[in-house]
């Protein structure tokens, strides 16, 4: 006998909880099985790269901050990065190290909010709970340095805001000394847990050839074996300075992006340790009048310096013709601004290569054939930010 | 520096009526195509052992018309290549009044989301796209957002009044 079975057709999403943010994906399933997965996107939309061509070069640093709003130091860097390339000036040796301790514990906080989601949506509670605990102290930490939790913009044009204020050393080390313990018990809870190894072994698998053909970066194409990243290959903000490994897996799978990320954050509170030992005297704001905004402490003494920030503020600086890309290592994978400037005070065109937005697009390909259970694992496994992705 | 220069060389001996121009500016290197050579030129540069850009990072369309006063759209990709950690530019200039170009999906499957913003946010056509609908608009968005004639308030149909609570709703 046979029994006739037809494919059926659900939405998941735009409102559901694993799917990180207003994702919506079109499955069609042959019983549990997926046959099809269409992502829809754009419910976050906000045109951030058209509100750019009305903005000021300064103007535009808020904005990127709600890109990955889970990661708005790295953010900020990219930016400011293609911004100072275009200009061609550089950052003070201080400021470019406050930059990689800011980004690094961004890095932390962002695979924390990972692994949280991630267990929790595979069924592992308990993890969540230890992860908002740890990342509750880097936002107490980034509240000291930039005055707000979230939504930093604390990366200037050539340089940061303001200096590391008093107590930053001591409740930034009191962290990181105890963070590899911490992060010790939660492998304890994860990483031989046989639920978890049945969820993720051998899900959501990608070759390395295909990770590098679809445009794959950050720990999605390092779980594939590719040992590729920008803080490597393209040195940024005195990274070559520091001494860091780059973890890769060797299935692509769930699992092993599981693994990389776990490293990463491993590394990253190492480059944090070394970026405070060696942390260099100095200014951490170029002093470079007609582009850079003067240093906070001077706006309360000098009238010239407050002349200096209002017309920095309001006239905005006119960078040379031509364009530039410049790209970082975010904690999702290559993130690039591709500016092109006209001469004038406005940025003529930015594009933003959002790491999320590529990696969504090989979801199709990694879960078709598994189960309707395992698609949240593989979201999950992808890390995306609906903010980036959308723009 | 070097890899550069050899690029630009390589491809222009390849393909000699393909390369309209290059430049460098800040240690970045552009090179411009002209739009009929766009799939054989991806295609050998993704290929060839000595320039090996088997990586598309970026790709994006640029509204060329308040730059230079001419009405042309701009395609422009960014390559990199994992092998030889190089970077390269390509750009190539499209008319505004038929915005058609040949899809690269065949050489970088990448290229599927990027091109899809691409006529999402500039009407651009990729011609053998497999699926080549708006990806960040919604269904029934009228216009292109990104072309400079564009206002940045939106212009928007009745029909989607209720999405942009504009309407009474």
């Amino acid at each position: 006998m046979t029994i006739a079975t037809q494919v059926m057709t659900i939405n998941m999403g735009p409102q559901h909880p694993s799917t990180h943010g207003v994702l919506r994906l079109l499955l069609e399933l042959d019983g549990e099985t997926v046959v099809k997965a269409t992502p829809d996107i754009g419910y976050l939309h906000r045109g951030i790269e058209k509100l750019a061509e009305h903005k000021t070069y300064h103007q535009f640093i808020p904005l990127t901050d709600r890109l990955d709003y889970l990661a708005p130091m790295s953010n900020n860097l990219g930016y400011a990065l293609a911004v100072e390339k275009l200009l061609d000036i550089e950052a003070p040796k201080r400021s470019q190290y406050i930059r990689v301790i800011m980004c690094e514990l961004t890095r932390i906080s962002s695979h924390l909010l990972w692994l949280a989601t991630h267990a929790l949506d595979i069924g592992a509670m308990t993890v969540f709970f230890y992860c908002f605990r740890e990342r509750e102290t880097i936002n107490d930490i980034f509240e000291m340095v930039a005055g707000a939790r979230m939504n930093l913009s604390y990366i200037r044009i050539g340089g940061v805001a303001r200096d590391l204020p008093d107590g930053f050393t001591e409740k930034t080390r009191d962290f990181i000394n105890t963070f590899m313990d911490r992060l010790k018990d939660y492998e304890t809870l994860l990483t031989k847990n046989k639920i978890w190894l049945m969820r993720t072994k051998g899900v959501g698998v990608i070759s390395a050839e295909d990770a590098i053909n679809y445009g794959l970066s950050g720990p999605c194409i390092r779980g594939s074996g590719v040992r590729w990243d920008v803080r490597k290959s393209e040195p940024y903000s005195s990274y070559d300075e520091m001494d860091f490994l780059v973890p890769v897996g060797e299935n692509g799978d769930v699992y092993d992006r599981y693994l990389v990320r776990l490293e990463e954050m491993r590394q990253s509170n190492e480059i944090v340790r070394q970026a405070m030992d060696n942390l260099p005297e100095g200014e951490y704001i170029a002093d470079i009048p007609d582009v850079a905004l003067p240093k906070k402490e001077d706006l309360k003494q000098s009238m010239e310096s407050l002349i200096h920030h209002f017309k920095i503020v309001t006239g905005g600086i006119c960078p040379p013709v031509g364009e530039v890309y410049a790209c970082v290592e975010a904690p999702k994978g290559e993130l690039g601004y591709y500016i092109v400037s006209d001469g004038s005070k406005n940025p003529y065109r930015i594009k933003i290569r959002p790491p999320s937005f590529v990696n969504l697009e090989v979801l199709e390909k990694m879960i078709v054939g598994h189960l309707l259970a395992d698609v949240v694992a593989v979201i999950g496994s992808l890390d995306i930010v609906l903010g980036e992705i959308d723009r | 520096m070097t890899e550069d220069i050899t690029v630009g060389k390589k491809l222009k001996a390849k393909y000699p009526e393909a390369v309209i121009n290059g430049k460098t500016f800040r240690g970045e290197l552009t090179i411009n195509i002209n739009k009929d050579y766009i799939q054989r030129v991806a295609e050998f540069l993704c290929e060839d052992k000595e320039t090996a850009f088997d990586y598309l990072s970026d790709l994006c369309g640029v509204d060329l018309s308040r730059l230079d006063g001419s009405s042309n759209f701009e395609v422009v990709y960014h390559l990199y290549s994992m092998e030889l950690n190089h970077r390269l530019r390509l750009k190539v200039k499209i008319p505004a009044s038929n915005p058609r170009i040949d899809t690269v999906i065949n050489v970088w499957k990448t290229a599927d989301w990027h091109e899809r913003e691409a006529y999402d946010m500039f009407g651009i056509i990729f011609n053998g796209h497999p699926n080549l609908q708006r990806i960040l608009t919604p269904e029934g968005f009228n216009g292109h957002p990104l072309r400079k004639d564009y206002p940045l308030k939106g212009r928007q149909p009745d029909s989607l009044r209720g999405v942009y609570r504009e309407g009474k709703q």
